[in-house]
């Protein structure tokens, strides 16, 4: 047994080790892919944008398909977010694609809380993914993943700068989703005007500091087309369902007296580019992005406000274990003050009432003996008065007897003088 | 979507969507999903943890080997065997190997000393503790408030070599794949195969089977596919389950071709020749086709299952849990909030039902001080009546008593009147006589 056995195997050092002939792991990558493809694939689209800028007709452009949609109205109260959920499917690929539409975006006339519905409902699909991690019997995997993978913002075709609104909004999204803002109708602008508009907006975004999505450059196989994609923010669409014969072809398009806007046509707007960049090349970047980015910092800045920690005060790792053995020690706890102080505060209170009710039982007591005392000092009175009269009484009944007395022996007197 | 409607989001919970079929009329783009996965994948690279375990002698570190055609164990990295312990240790080694731009970080755990002692009773303990500590360990970095890339170490798969006996299972076979079926994917696999004819190998095969299905030790499954080639293929590696497994580290010329085998006077028993031994199917099977399955299941059933019993320990304390398999479904979390909402029914009622005897108490207490008090006035106007009455009979009396007076004086007066008129009379009278 060598000295260094145990040293050599418990170590974390990686070797690099050269293989002698096809192994064969080469095929990890195809396993993990078919294994996704059965799977299916999920993928939410949020639309920001005013009533009638274009959100459901390039929804419609962009997947190739008639989404229903009823044209909302002007005159909603508030902005409401609608979500429909599709099952598409392209050669071998399933996709469950969820459209959320705002509805009655930019129509208030005080649209100070307008972005709070968005800000809500993003926060509740992480909430409802975090409360799936957190169950103690949870089934993640087949979990349907309803965040919000992407946020298109529709910048309406001013030609001069960014509306408060937008940026305000964009503002309190960004860190929250995937942004990529895109000018709508962009058929009403002239090249020229698009050019300084894109500018207009890029420095207004950057001097404000929103933070849009910018699409990855670290991959070799896909830095160069993202790269130069980037410049070309914020994309300029036009979309339509509606099929126009150019040439010999018939192609998707807006026909105008003046000419034909084709919406594929790399030179008359930007609606390839947004397409390759959203669907055929970033879509899966888009989803990593809200799981690792977005998603982790919705659950960081949660599990900070119900009071876990990573380290205790003496920078020890807490385990998992410990953390919810202390939570639940605390949580007790604190019921069993609760309840301790609920039970104090009935004992004072009935001290208190007790020592009222006392007080005023003494009151009348005291008054009572009040009422005895005057009572005995007139009956005492009245006892003198009766003596009083008594004696007279006494006084007069003597006189009388005497009196009496008197005229008896009298009477004889007479008598014995007139017998004479 | 009245025109009530305050800004409320319409958004439903998970499993609340209906989702519609629609048809495509063109060109989308997201058929290249898969290539963009295929792409993430390869930057990232990829993990696997393999543990081997076995007696010594059984050929495990050749296997190892020759499935990844490597020197994994060398004379300076010796295997298992060679590293004879007093007690089973749990070692690993990382490895990392490159194939056709795809990385692969490999780790080999292996247990050096199982099945070698004279007594063996728990020699699979530390087994389990391992593969425990490192589920912890991917529970704890996943439970973090600031999670960064978690590194994968938990064990997805596990060869279990049997001694080729040709009889049956041992007791120790049995004893460790009770335990740990249900923490690890177990294949498990004939070593030494090329000491069996094909016969006795078949034989020995079925019996292992049947005994494992007696003993109901779930080994790894195949999983089900749609695919009508690849069941067939997955029904064929059923049949022969377990592998029958021959490893090599040498290489022989056999019929002009340079094969992995083991020479003997008789003959050459090539390593990848599927009438030797399985060796073929266990790699394709475990490296090919089922690698990421393995890991696949090892998160999404063992893990959990770790998880879930250790969340469930966590929040009920040792309560018996089973009473309400409903409470599983949520986190420990909302557990206690949903504790903590029926706490505060509770004291509500008990603050009601006192609340309740204190009001009742102090209304009877009242009720008593204002009974007492009626009663005390009662008597005082009893008392004071009792009074007047007695002044009022004093008062007759006294005027009965002035009246009579009155009445009697009156009447002495008369009478000394009379009297002076008689003694008068009388005077008149004498003087009358004198004369």
């Amino acid at each position: 047994m060598a000295a260094t056995d145990v040293d050599v195997f418990s170590n974390e050092e990686k070797r690099n080790l050269s293989l002698g002939g096809h192994v064969g792991f080469d095929s990890l990558p195809d396993q993990l892919v078919s294994k996704s493809v059965t799977q299916g694939f999920c993928f939410n689209i949020l639309c920001v944008g005013e009533t009638g800028i274009g959100k459901s007709t390039l929804m419609n452009t962009l997947f190739n398909t008639m989404f229903e949609n009823e044209e909302a109205s002007h005159y909603q109260n508030g902005v409401y977010l609608r979500p429909r959920t599709y099952d598409l499917q392209e050669s071998n690929v399933h996709l469950k694609l969820t459209i959320v539409d705002t509805v009655g975006f930019g129509d208030q006339i005080n649209k100070e809380d307008s972005y709070k519905p968005i800000v809500d409902y993003i926060d509740t699909q992480f909430e409802n993914y975090l409360q799936e991690e957190l169950k103690i019997k949870r089934s993640l995997f087949n979990y349907h993943d309803t965040r919000i993978h992407i946020c298109l913002y529709f910048i309406a075709p001013t030609g001069h700068s960014l509306k408060s609104l937008d940026l305000v909004t964009m503002k309190k999204l960004d860190s929250k989703v995937n942004i990529i803002p895109i000018i709508a109708k962009a058929d009403t602008i002239s090249k020229s005007e698009l050019h300084k508009f894109k500018i207009k907006i890029m420095s207004e975004l950057v001097s404000n500091g929103v933070q849009i999505y910018q699409f990855p450059t670290d991959d070799e196989a896909v830095s160069e087309i993202n790269a130069s994609m980037n410049a070309h923010l914020p994309f300029a669409v036009v979309g339509s369902v509606e099929e126009v014969k150019v040439g010999n072809k018939t192609v998707r398009a807006r026909q105008y007296p003046w000419g034909v806007v084709q919406v594929e046509n790399e030179s008359h707007c930007d609606f390839v580019k947004l397409r390759e960049m959203l669907i055929r090349v970033n879509m899966e970047d888009l989803r990593e992005q809200t799981h690792a980015r977005h998603y982790e910092l919705y659950r960081r800045c949660k599990l900070e406000e119900m009071g876990f920690k990573d380290t205790d005060p003496d920078s020890q790792p807490f385990s998992l274990q410990e953390t919810y053995e202390a939570k639940r020690k605390e949580f007790l706890g604190d019921l069993q003050r609760k309840e301790e102080e609920m039970r104090q505060m009935f004992v004072n209170k009935v001290k208190e009432t007790e020592a009222e009710l006392k007080e005023k039982e003494r009151e009348l007591h005291d008054k009572f003996e009040q009422l005895k005392r005057m009572h005995q000092e007139e009956k005492r009175k009245v006892e003198e008065k009766r003596r009083d009269l008594e004696e007279e009484m006494n006084a007069f009944n003597r006189k009388k007897v005497a009196a009496e007395t008197l005229s008896l022996s009298q009477p004889l007197k007479k008598d014995k003088d007139k017998k004479k | 979507m009245s025109s009530g409607e305050t800004s409320a989001s319409e958004a439903d919970g998970n499993g609340g969507m209906m989702a519609q079929q629609k048809n495509l009329e063109g060109y989308v783009g997201f058929a290249n999903l898969p290539n963009q996965v295929y792409r993430k994948s390869v930057k990232r690279g990829f993990e696997f943890t393999l543990m081997v375990v076995g007696e010594s002698g059984l050929g495990k570190s050749t296997l190892i080997n020759s499935l990844f055609l490597t020197d994994l164990y060398s004379p300076e990295y010796p295997g298992p065997s060679h590293r004879i312990k007093k007690t089973v240790q749990v070692e690993q080694s990382k490895v990392l190997v490159k194939e056709g731009g795809v990385h692969l970080l490999l780790t080999i755990v292996d247990t050096p000393g199982f099945g070698d002692a004279v007594d063996n009773s728990n020699c699979w303990q530390p087994v389990i503790d391992y593969i425990d500590s490192k589920f912890e360990d991917y529970l704890n970095a996943e439970s973090r408030v600031n999670r960064r890339l978690m590194p994968d170490s938990r064990v997805q798969c596990c060869l279990y070599f049997i001694a080729p006996s040709g009889h049956g299972l041992k007791p120790l076979d049995i004893e460790f794949m009770k335990r740990l079926h249900e923490k690890v994917n177990i294949i498990p696999l004939i070593a030494k195969a090329d000491t069996m004819t094909p016969e006795e190998c078949q034989q020995f095969k079925k019996q292992i089977m049947k005994e494992i299905q007696e003993h109901k030790i779930k080994i790894y499954e195949f999983p089900e596919t749609d695919d009508e080639e690849e069941m067939k293929m997955v029904r064929k590696i059923k049949d022969r389950l377990p592998l029958a497994v021959v490893g090599s580290n040498t290489i022989i010329e056999v019929n002009g071709k340079r094969v992995r085998g083991r020479q003997y006077p008789w003959g050459v028993a090539e390593v990848e020749n599927g009438e030797h031994c399985d060796f073929t199917i266990l790699r394709n099977m475990l490296i090919r086709t089922h690698m990421q399955d393995l890991k696949d299941v090892t998160n999404n059933v063992h893990y959990e299952n770790y998880r879930s019993r250790k969340l469930a320990a966590v929040t009920y304390n040792g309560v018996d849990n089973n009473k309400n398999k409903g409470q599983l479904t949520k986190s420990p979390l909302a557990q206690m909030e949903e504790e903590r909402r029926d706490h505060v029914a509770k004291m509500k009622k008990m603050e009601q039902e006192m609340e309740q005897v204190f009001e009742m108490k102090v209304k009877e207490k009242l009720q008593k001080l204002r009974d007492s008090e009626a009663e005390l006035q009662r008597r005082h106007e009893q008392m004071k009546k009792n009074l007047e009455a007695q002044h009022k009979e004093l008062e007759d009396k006294r005027r009965q008593h002035e009246e009579e007076k009155a009445s009697w004086e009156a009447q002495q007066r008369i009478l000394e009147q009379q009297k002076l008129d008689a003694s008068r009379t009388l005077e008149k009278n004498k003087k009358k006589k004198i004369f």
